[in-house]
């Protein structure tokens, strides 16, 4: 019963392990969980959800898989045997109804009477005077009002209205996204190269011992700065109209990248390139960027990565005043050419469905201003496209 | 199975899915990875747990220069080396130089411990990696002096994390997990009902109102969380302030009365005003 559950975690896109299944078994078996559905409920997500974006889905296929989870407590109090069962009712029952009891035909009568009507009932049930389920009249069941109820599962008459997984509280927490930071970080990893700059705080060993040795011994410290990524990273995002639906993933890009590069400029551009990008987009035609000043100000140590779907009107390349908010003297081709020629070591990373490439006409033509360059941004694209980085043409400029 | 169980103390209100968390790493000696919104808590669980069990507590707070060894123990070599120029007969004992770490300290510990590694998100990214064994099978080895450190009693490990950096899967499978969620406006009376116990009835509701009011603002860069709820009821109460000047006409239409405990960041009191004048407006 509970594989299954295991098995519908996974198709319904959990990531769950087997160690961390079986150390649900492993906290059941230790009865942490036996006193309701609820604790059973909030013992297995917290042993086998380790993010909180996927409560959602994890209520989901909860509720699916134990519709009516008093009937799967149900089911387990059936195969126990009849002396645990006893002991707790006993615990439960006052002494008048345990005559009541004895009125019924006794304990295994009811028992007997209990199973049966377990292996009749088919469906979870509530109300009613017969079957198995919550709030009926019925003495099996839980929340009832026989008095020769046979209390299973819960605690009675203290239930929510509504069950914890219905409730669904997480809902908006779950984003569905694939490439998580720490993916994309990783990925970035790719594109390291230690240099030592900066203040002096490590010990140099070899130096140490080199120094001491010429001071006859006497102990002579000597510190080197930290190793640090020493590669200088140049963003340029596209934002605005077609972007919009991929501003997740960019700004995902955007968070890692910047957790994990020291040298990391951005700027962004609407479309395509021009004359012109700007850093914050709440002032982006007052406050710009000449595409000339920043290609002088930006040497060609820098790697530049351009983010953008390249989704547009092919004019927006071609012609002089393409742009589709305001007038360029010079086309999007004429910039990006001087970019790529100005920075060897530049990739395209396109949001927008590698399938889908073929079919827009303006993704082609920019993929060939870059030099085939452009990768989706997917994980194995960003890969790639930091493979392609890091060979690039080293320049003797940068000093390992 | 007869150990205590943690059902929350006097200082802290503790919800039945967070008692069931607790107790389940407590019972299987798992650590328990606790994140929610900053505010909720997280830290002060692990003090509590350790007070309402009476176990002894070791903190280790993460930073963003730490690394997994800090924990484990640090081979002080270079006193060491100052100390054999001196003369000094300590030198001899390699085991003069080692440093213990708070993992160490809680492995030592005669009775089973409570171990919270504070803030994990903090480190770098491979942090949670380094620390994989030490945390599964509860021992490490000392290379400078050929030792297996080994636990006495498996600690009760609590990890805390602010989702500034996402966790490696692998670490992630040795963890219980719990997300705390921000309180319900009847789990937060009883947790103000805990800091305040002689709180007036209606100053303590017209708090609790204004205050999801706040949080609801759309657009706010920071929400107020419990702690700085507690801050504002103090500050209240130390003014002295009566419930009717919480309610004005509209709560819409005014700002909260000393603010600056609920908003901490000058673009959200900027909205505030800003919602509050548009407020007024539409109302006229």
């Amino acid at each position: 019963m509970l594989v299954r559950f295991f098995g519908d975690l996974r198709a319904g896109g959990i990531p769950v392990t087997l160690p961390e299944f079986l150390s649900l078994l492993e906290a059941l078996e230790a009865r942490i969980a036996a006193q309701s559905p609820e604790q059973f409920y909030y013992l297995a997500r917290m042993a086998l959800v380790k993010d909180e974006r996927h409560f959602d889905r994890f209520d989901r296929v909860f509720a699916e898989h134990f519709a009516g989870a008093e009937k799967v407590f149900e089911k387990i109090v059936a195969e126990l045997p009849d002396e645990w069962l006893k002991q707790l009712t006993e615990r439960l029952l006052t002494e008048e109804e345990k005559q009541r009891v004895a009125a019924l035909g006794g304990w295994n009568k009811l028992l007997e009477t209990l199973r049966e009507r377990l292996a009749e009932q088919k469906k979870r049930h509530e109300g009613g005077s017969k079957w198995i389920g919550t709030g009926g009249t019925s003495p099996f069941g839980h929340g009832g009002f026989n008095p020769e109820g046979v209390r299973i599962g819960g605690k009675g008459g203290q239930r929510r209205a509504v069950k914890v997984w219905d409730a669904r509280d997480y809902r908006n927490l779950d984003d569905g996204v694939e490439l998580g930071t720490r993916n994309l970080k990783m990925a970035l990893r790719r594109l390291r190269r230690f240099a030592r700059e900066g203040a002096a705080e490590e010990l140099d060993l070899d130096g140490t011992i080199d120094a001491t040795a010429r001071n006859a011994g006497l102990l002579d410290l000597k510190l080197v700065p930290e190793r640090r990524n020493a590669v200088k990273l140049l963003l340029l995002l596209d934002i605005g109209g077609s972007m919009d639906a991929h501003v997740r993933v960019c700004e995902e890009l955007f968070s890692a990248a910047r957790a994990e590069f020291k040298h990391l400029e951005y700027f962004y551009f609407h479309n395509f390139t021009y004359e012109r990008f700007w850093k914050d987009n709440r002032r982006r035609f007052s406050v710009v960027t000449n595409t000339t000043s920043l290609l002088r100000t930006f040497n060609s140590d820098y790697r530049v990565v351009i983010v953008g779907d390249a989704t547009m009107s092919p004019y927006e390349i071609e012609q002089p005043g393409g742009s589709v908010e305001h007038w360029n003297e010079e086309s999007g081709r004429v910039w990006m050419s001087r970019i790529t020629a100005h920075f060897p070591r530049l990739v395209w990373l396109n949001p927008e469905a590698e399938d889908r490439w073929k079919w827009t006409p303006s993704i082609g033509i920019a993929r060939d201003l870059v030099g085939g360059r452009m990768f989706p941004l997917t994980l194995h694209g960003l890969d790639d496209a930091m493979r392609e980085l890091k060979r690039g043409k080293a320049t003797p400029a940068l000093s390992g | 199975m007869n150990q205590a169980r943690f059902t929350g103390t006097d200082r802290y209100v503790a919800t039945p899915d967070l008692m069931t968390a607790v107790n389940a790493a407590v019972t299987l000696a798992r650590p328990l990875l606790i994140k929610g919104e900053p505010g909720t808590g997280k830290t002060q669980l692990a003090e509590e747990i350790a007070r309402s069990l009476a176990r002894p507590l070791y903190e280790w707070h993460v930073k963003s220069t730490s690394k997994a060894q800090h924990g484990l123990y640090e081979y002080d070599a270079v006193s060491r080396l100052r100390d054999s120029q001196l003369g000094d007969e300590k030198v001899r004992e390699i085991r003069n130089y080692i440093v213990k770490g708070r993992l160490w300290e809680a492995f030592d510990s005669d009775v089973q411990p409570v171990l919270l590694i504070d803030e994990i998100d903090k480190a770098d990214i491979e942090f949670p990696n380094d620390l994989l064994r030490e945390l599964d099978r509860m021992e490490f080895y000392v290379h400078e002096t050929r030792e297996l450190v080994k636990a006495r009693h498996r600690p009760i490990i609590l990890i805390t994390s602010n989702n500034e950096k996402e966790l490696p899967d692998a670490f992630l499978r040795r963890c219980f997990f719990h997300y705390i969620r921000f309180p319900d406006a009847a789990t937060m009376e009883k947790i103000v009902r805990v800091h305040f116990p002689d709180l007036k009835k209606e100053l303590l509701a017209e708090a609790l109102t204004a205050f999801f009011d706040v949080r609801e603002t759309p657009g706010l860069k920071k929400k107020p969380s419990t702690s700085e709820l507690l801050d504002w009821i103090k500050l209240l109460v130390a003014e002295d302030i009566p419930p009717e000047a919480l309610r004005g006409d509209d709560p819409k239409k005014t700002i909260p009365i000393l603010h600056g405990a609920l908003l901490k960041n000058e673009q959200d009191v900027h909205l505030f005003e800003q919602l509050v004048f548009l407020n007024r407006r539409a109302g006229r």
